[in-house]
């Protein structure tokens, strides 16, 4: 694609000849707050393969998009504290110098965020954000080589005219547009690595479809891992591989897209598929929503953090909820599936007591 | 601000201390739950001991239609232009935004009609023409024997208060320099309804029916989260016994397991108060569970009208279908992959020079030369379905030749016959009629 060599990436591309491109260790983000310390992710491993799409769902200040961030380095190294391992490639990325994470960061791994027009610098013109981000990681390529890459992206990404639209200013792109060259901006070298924050939340259905065609086929031209960060389970359910859920900083529960949201077997998951009606579903189905309001993560909820809300607490014995925190253990579909439940018999609770309320016309099927 | 001392130290930490606010409120609930019982209240709070099966009761199935209802809103031929004004001293007109051209649609008492379609439709005009926000530029809307439309700014005063709105975005819906007392109470202060010592108790019934704390009206906005914010503009919608409720993308910008919550909410109201909801969405999934029937909208016109499981199980507007096709669905899960879709090319055209014919044809996959010379007109071709389609058909039989030309008094290429009588039935009425016209033997039917 370009005669200038990509000495970080593939570098990069030499160690990774082995196991997952990201590798996401016990991390833990801590930001002091004046009322104390705020845990807003803790204990999250998580791997993806390259070629291979992660979906993360979960609240607002379930700690999604701060976990993202901190793969990505984009936290106040002064304030936030990190530990735990990411390995992006088989670079260590926590503790990573500044200097050295600025040739990883748009480089071998780029983030798409949600709203485009904040994203994008309003003064500067489309051609001008995409050239300056190809031009920091290609030292020795021209002005004239970037502006051609900034073009031959907006043609890749589906933007009509690109020769012309280059020159436009963001306010000037519609935001299907916007997204798109978002888009562009990201993948303008080649990152192994794509991240994108809930990339179509802000957009109507027919763009949100154009968007993830899209995502996906560059995903296949590239073969890069992606990282898609949701709370649209449907986008999850046609996107992602593999699916994590996050509850108050933690991961609750972690498998197939397929096991996740066919066979869930954590109360919040469940939750969060009962909670949003379905195109398809049946009109008998119920609106069950998730009663209460997400926990403060200043004062996090003894035990289990979902408990709180929790309307599955009765069939645990004692005050097991309350006090032990439950371990991510192997649940009873398959050995990749995870969750962090104290129930004994989830799919039969799933089975029985909720599946008939939520999606009547599933529970023969099922059996 | 200073009355509640208790609050205010609660609440002063961060932003996530809102939270904390949350958790005091859990517990005066949990106080007064014993003895007042309310259905609403558990909405929000009260989770404690709650079990799975009280919880799936309080959730409801999709609200059904009542097709004998009368209408209480009857929309005919709505029309908002917005001019468009040259740059320099003096700004002349140089054009219109078509916002919405032409519309007709009645909404049923006690039932929700609801209202889809891309960003720019014109959906979000429509729910403000209604409200009359906006004067529109033509047609009529008739309400309790009076059209809203013609109506001046005095004598629509005391019909305000049978037509509320509830709104987007509760961060900005709501005076963050007001306490709730004073945005929910505003309405019963400017229409004189009730003397003043009488506010208070009546906001303190709003916000116990929206499953908020009552003791909560000398608080501020912003010491609430989104999804109670949203209760609170619900409560001020309704604090003057509303018989129509327009809300406007109600729940878009809650977060997922609170949408549920205000959703359910909104069917309780429905059924409590026997209010008529307008409801405009982007979201077909929601619609879908709200609305018995909807009405899809493109570049100002209503493309195709009707009930749930027609619009929803057999679309025959190509622009419906695509809307749908596009909806990601959870049940893909099983299956793996992305679902079969239509793919719509390029964004909506401008609604300053829309194009000619049908507005969707420069989109649209069956598009022939009829569809640029002639307007398909709303066409009802079911019991309770309208379409604006030359080529209306269900998907994967859309038929070849143009369904409309003997109603229009065209050829296949939409130029106009010789002698041939454009049929009446092309005029559009705000309900359904009680025959249609059957596609497949282009005959007027009946039931």
């Amino acid at each position: 694609m370009t005669s200038v060599p990509m000495t970080q990436s593939s570098a990069a591309e030499r160690d990774m000849t082995d196991g997952p491109y990201l590798q996401v260790e016990d991390l833990k983000v801590t930001f002091p707050t004046q009322d104390g310390p705020v845990t807003a992710v803790s204990g999250l491993t998580y791997s993806v393969e390259k070629g291979k799409t992660l979906g993360i769902v979960g609240e607002s200040g379930s700690g999604k998009s701060v976990s993202s961030m901190a793969v990505m380095g984009l936290h106040d190294t002064k304030s936030a504290q990190i530990s735990g391992s990411i390995r992006v490639g088989g670079t260590e990325v926590v503790g990573l110098s500044e200097s050295k994470m600025r040739g990883l960061r748009g480089n071998s791994m780029a983030m798409i965020f949600q709203d485009a027009l904040a994203a994008l610098h309003p003064f500067y013109k489309i051609g001008g954000q995409l050239e300056e981000a190809y031009l920091v990681h290609h030292s020795s390529a021209s002005k004239r080589d970037a502006r051609r890459k900034a073009i031959e992206m907006l043609d890749r990404v589906g933007i009509p005219q690109p020769d012309r639209r280059v020159d436009d200013f963001p306010h000037q792109f519609s935001g299907g547009m916007r997204q798109r060259a978002m888009i562009a901006m990201g993948l303008i070298n080649d990152p192994s690595l794509l991240i994108a924050d809930e990339p179509t939340t802000a957009l109507d259905v027919t763009v949100q479809a154009q968007i993830l065609d899209l995502l996906q086929d560059l995903q296949r031209e590239f073969n890069s891992a992606v990282i898609i960060i949701t709370h649209d389970l449907g986008v999850i359910a046609e996107m992602a591989d593999d699916v994590l859920v996050m509850y108050a900083g933690r991961c609750v529960e972690y498998g197939t897209t397929r096991q996740i949201l066919t066979s869930p077997e954590m109360p919040y998951t469940w939750g969060l598929l009962s909670s949003i009606p379905d195109v398809t579903a049946s009109t008998d189905a119920r609106l069950i929503p998730i009663p209460g309001n997400p926990p403060s993560l200043l004062r996090p909820p003894s035990g289990c953090s979902f408990h709180p809300r929790c309307v599955h607490m009765d069939k645990v014995p004692g005050e097991l909820c309350r006090t032990d925190l439950p371990e991510l253990l192997p649940a009873s579909s398959g050995t990749a599936h995870l969750k962090r439940c104290h129930l004994a018999d989830p799919v039969g609770v799933y089975r029985t007591e909720v599946l008939p309320e939520i999606a009547p016309e599933l529970v023969e099927e099922t059996r | 601000m200073t009355q509640d001392p208790n609050a205010r130290a609660q609440i002063e930490p961060t932003e996530v201390g809102a939270n904390a606010a949350e958790a005091g409120d859990r517990q005066l609930t949990a106080e007064r739950s014993p003895e007042t019982p309310d259905a609403y209240g558990s909405h929000e709070i009260g989770v404690e001991g709650l079990d799975f099966a009280t919880l799936a009761e309080q959730g409801h199935t999709a609200t059904m239609l009542d097709p004998l209802a009368p209408a209480v809103l009857s929309v005919d031929n709505l029309k908002m232009y917005f001019p468009v004004k040259s740059s320099g001293v003096v700004r002349r007109t140089i054009g219109h935004v078509q916002a919405v051209d032409g519309i007709s649609f009645e909404v049923p008492k006690g039932g929700s009609l609801g209202l889809v379609g891309e960003s720019g439709c014109g959906k979000s005009t429509t729910g403000r023409l209604i409200t009359r926000l906006y004067k529109p530029t033509g047609g009529s809307m008739m309400f309790d024997g009076h059209d809203l439309a013609k109506l001046s700014a005095r004598e629509m005063k005391p019909l305000r208060r049978d037509v509320q709105m509830i709104f987007q975005d509760p961060y900005t819906s709501l005076n963050p320099r007001h306490t709730v007392g004073a945005i929910v109470g505003a309405p019963l202060e400017v229409h004189k309804i009730v003397p003043k010592n009488k506010v208070l108790p009546r906001v303190q019934e709003l916000l116990e029916i929206v499953g908020l704390n009552p003791e909560h009206y000398n608080r501020y906005p912003n010491e609430f989260s989104g999804g109670q914010r949203q209760r609170i503009g619900i409560a001020r919608a309704l604090t003057l016994n509303p018989k129509v409720l327009v809300a406007d993308e109600p729940v878009s910008a809650l977060d997922v397991s609170i949408q549920a919550q205000v959703v359910n909410l909104l069917q309780d109201i429905q059924t409590e108060f026997d209010v008529s909801f307008l409801f405009i969405a982007h979201d077909l999934a929601i619609v879908r569970h709200f609305c018995p029937e909807v009405a899809v909208m493109y570049l100002g016109k209503i493309v195709e009208i009707g009930d749930r499981e027609t619009i929803y199980g057999r679309p025959h507007h190509p622009y419906t279908q695509a809307l749908l096709s596009a909806v990601p669905d959870v049940k893909q899960a099983a299956v793996g992959g992305r679902r079969e879709r239509i793919r719509l090319e390029g964004d909506v055209p401008s609604p300053i020079n829309p194009p000619s014919g049908c507005r969707f044809r420069t989109r649209c996959q069956f598009a022939q030369e009829i569809c640029a010379k002639v307007e398909p007109p709303l066409l009802q071709i079911g019991q309770r379905h309208k379409v604006a389609c030359h080529f209306a058909g269900e998907l994967g039989s859309h038929p070849a030749t143009p369904v409309t030309t003997e109603l229009l008094g065209v050829d296949d290429q939409g130029s106009p016959v010789a002698g041939a009588t454009p049929s009446n039935t092309q005029l559009t009425i705000p309900g359904y009629e009680d025959t249609w016209y059957d596609l497949r033997t282009k005959q007027t039917t009946g039931a």
